[in-house]
């Protein structure tokens, strides 16, 4: 047993990782066989784990439902971390200034006194005390300016503020980043359009607007996207050009009348006596001007050009001037 | 234009405070990958590997091309996993012909490579190969003993920074607390030569001794291999030096409801649940105690009796 005693005092034991280490035993360099060698090494394993257990079953324990629960001691062996020390954060904008100035935080209550109601009310949130929306009259200074609304220059100072707020907040971030202290859950993003020459942001397309494109570029095949094969999840594509709902004129399919009603309403407002009513005389003649105008300054700039350049007339295609 | 990013699930907000950098550590996460091609041996000891570190590991299935982690640019890979997995180990497993069935053991610093170890797998054999009886099979994350044996882990330099390796390997989570009947597994590292470790993992069985420590008996549950030295790279001299700082002040927990008083000293305040009144019990008028309650009041009219003695005597 002694010379157990003596070897165990020379092994190293880190309780804390439950690690021992017997840097004293030689392995023969012509091991018998595969077996033997297996053997010899669990027999030093299991000397080692003794050593272990007697040191660790010593320790004072607490019973518990689960069994004896006992304080393991801080690891002795040096291992690197895995992540560096969290640096501190640098002091924001208004730490320094209270700092210097020696201004103290102070715990505010949640329940204020609020005179106006004669109880205490919350500080934030929903009925609160002194809420800028309550307020019924805002007295006009002798330096407010006639036509501004003082209540909308209430919610403007407020938006001013919150928007300073949040561009010093911005700031206070951009620093600790500069300093390896961001908060972890806190990502800063770059937003902007990148500099020229730079590579370009690709633009973001949303879902809508694909379906668009999907659309646009089955209609431009043959068959008009029709029998083109479809991704499973994808919608049929929208109805495409203009949407027409004619009302039936066979007497099977429907309300022939309806129809009737309809084209005889349009008829009776061309012929009635007060057809003139119908056209609006000052737009027409606004369109007539504007139209010739167009042509005056049309032709003194096309004067300089060749024909060439000019789009060639389709002599086949009626003219759409006809309010002449 | 810099925009402010910041979760809006509370699932999100503390996935991200658990990555953070921490001042003290626990464990370290395992990333189980491998390349090109994978022998049988290999496959089963990464699969087995996987499972030994069950709690904390994560296996990659899919073979990854371009991933060299004793070339300069073939780490990118390495890195960017660990950075997604939040992995600070990883075992990397190849077979070529130039090295046959090669494990790279290799830990980083901030997710970037901080050591690589290579080693190579003998005479490898399974869990399935080794027959115990179940009762003693060690359960999942249970925290494992760790034992070195040989003078070879102390003299020669790349045994050494195996050892290290290992022990980061093996460890599992740094606890504070630990109960001692879940101590059920050990792994045992033997420095068989100064180039070969015979690694083997057994489970615990505490036999009755005399006294309050019982008798250690460890049986070879698998699975077992022959870890032969090829390549390593140590850390640089000033990684390492950043990454071994430790800080020397615990961060000093908060006692709640201890305050100190100039007049009173210490005080604490002792809050008392609500008495639901309607819930009370009473008396208990159960028969099976109905001697004890005769008994319990007979004592006290014979104490009332003698007290009142006692005063008229005086």
């Amino acid at each position: 047993m002694e010379t157990d005693m003596e070897t165990e005092q020379i092994y190293q034991v880190d309780v804390g990782n439950l690690l021992a280490f017997n840097p004293n035993h030689r392995f023969p360099s012509a091991p018998s066989s595969r077996e033997e060698l297996v053997k010899e090494c669990i027999r030093e394993g299991t000397k080692l784990v003794q050593a272990i257990a007697n040191t660790l079953f010593n320790f004072p324990s607490t019973e518990t439902n689960d069994g004896p629960i006992v304080q393991l001691p801080p690891p002795t062996t040096k291992l690197p971390r895995e992540k560096h020390i969290p640096r501190p954060k640098p002091p924001t904008k208004w730490e320094e200034f209270a700092l210097k100035k020696g201004i103290q935080k102070r715990k505010k209550d949640k329940l204020v006194y609020d005179e106006q109601t004669d109880q205490f009310k919350r500080r934030h949130g929903y009925d609160r005390v002194n809420d800028d929306n309550d307020v019924p009259i805002i007295e006009a200074k002798a330096t407010d300016e006639p036509g501004v609304d003082p209540f909308a220059k209430r919610l403007d100072d407020k938006k001013k503020r919150v928007g300073k707020q949040e561009k010093n907040r911005l700031q206070n971030l951009k620093a600790a980043e500069k300093a390896g202290a961001l908060p972890s859950h806190v990502q800063l993003a770059a937003t902007s359009l990148p500099i020229s020459g730079t590579k370009a942001q690709p633009k973001k397309i949303g879902k809508d607007e694909l379906g668009d494109v999907a659309g646009l570029a089955a209609t431009s095949t043959a068959s008009g996207g029709k029998f083109d094969k479809k991704l499973p999840g994808e919608k049929p594509p929208k109805k495409q050009g203009k949407h027409h709902k004619y009302l039936p004129v066979v007497a099977g399919r429907g309300d022939v009348n309806a129809e009737k009603e309809q084209t005889n309403n349009v008829l009776s407002k061309i012929f009635s006596k007060h057809s003139h009513e119908i056209l609006n005389v000052g737009k027409a003649i606004n369109m007539y001007n504007v139209k010739k105008e167009k042509k005056k300054s049309g032709r003194s700039d096309k004067s300089g050009r060749s024909d060439k350049l000019k789009p060639k007339k389709d002599i086949t295609k009626k003219s759409a001037n006809k309010a002449k | 234009m810099m925009e402010i990013r910041t979760p809006k699930t509370g699932k999100a907000k503390r996935v991200l405070e658990k990555r953070a950098p921490k001042l003290v550590e626990t464990g370290k996460k395992t990333l189980i990958l491998h390349g090109t091609k994978t022998s049988a041996t290999l496959s089963s000891v990464l699969m087995e590997l996987y499972r030994l570190k069950k709690g904390g590991a994560i296996r990659y299935s899919r073979r990854n091309e371009n991933i060299r982690p004793f070339e300069s640019g073939g780490e990118t890979s390495l890195e960017f996993f660990s950075q997604k997995t939040d992995c600070s180990i990883f075992v990397y497993g190849s077979h070529t012909k130039k090295r046959p069935d090669n494990l790279v053991l290799g830990r980083m610093y901030d997710h970037q490579v901080y050591d690589l170890i290579e080693v190579g797998i003998e005479n490898f054999k399974s869990l399935l190969a080794f027959s115990y009886d179940k009762k003693f099979a060690p359960h999942e994350g249970s925290k494992p003993f760790i034992c070195f044996t040989g003078e070879g882990f102390e003299n020669v330099p790349e045994l050494k920074h195996l050892k290290e390796v290992l022990t980061d390997l093996f460890r599992g989570e740094v606890v504070d607390n630990l109960n001692l009947t879940g101590l059920d597994r050990a792994y045992v590292c033997s420095a068989i030569s100064p180039t070969k470790v015979f690694l083997t993992h057994c489970a615990l069985k505490l036999k009755k001794s005399g006294s309050i420590v019982p008798r250690m008996e460890l049986v070879e549950v698998g699975p077992s291999m022959d870890l032969v030295i090829r390549r390593n790279r140590l850390p640089n001299d000033s990684l390492m030096k950043e990454a071994m700082r430790t800080s020397k002040d615990k961060p000093k927990k908060k006692v709640k409801n201890v305050d100190q008083d100039a007049v009173l000293g210490k005080t604490g305040k002792i809050y008392m649940p609500d008495q639901k009144l309607g819930d009370m019990k009473l008396l208990d008028k159960s028969k099976g105690l109905k001697r004890e309650r005769k008994e319990a009041k007979l004592k006290h009219k014979e104490e009332t009796v003698s007290k009142k003695m006692k005063e008229s005597s005086e």
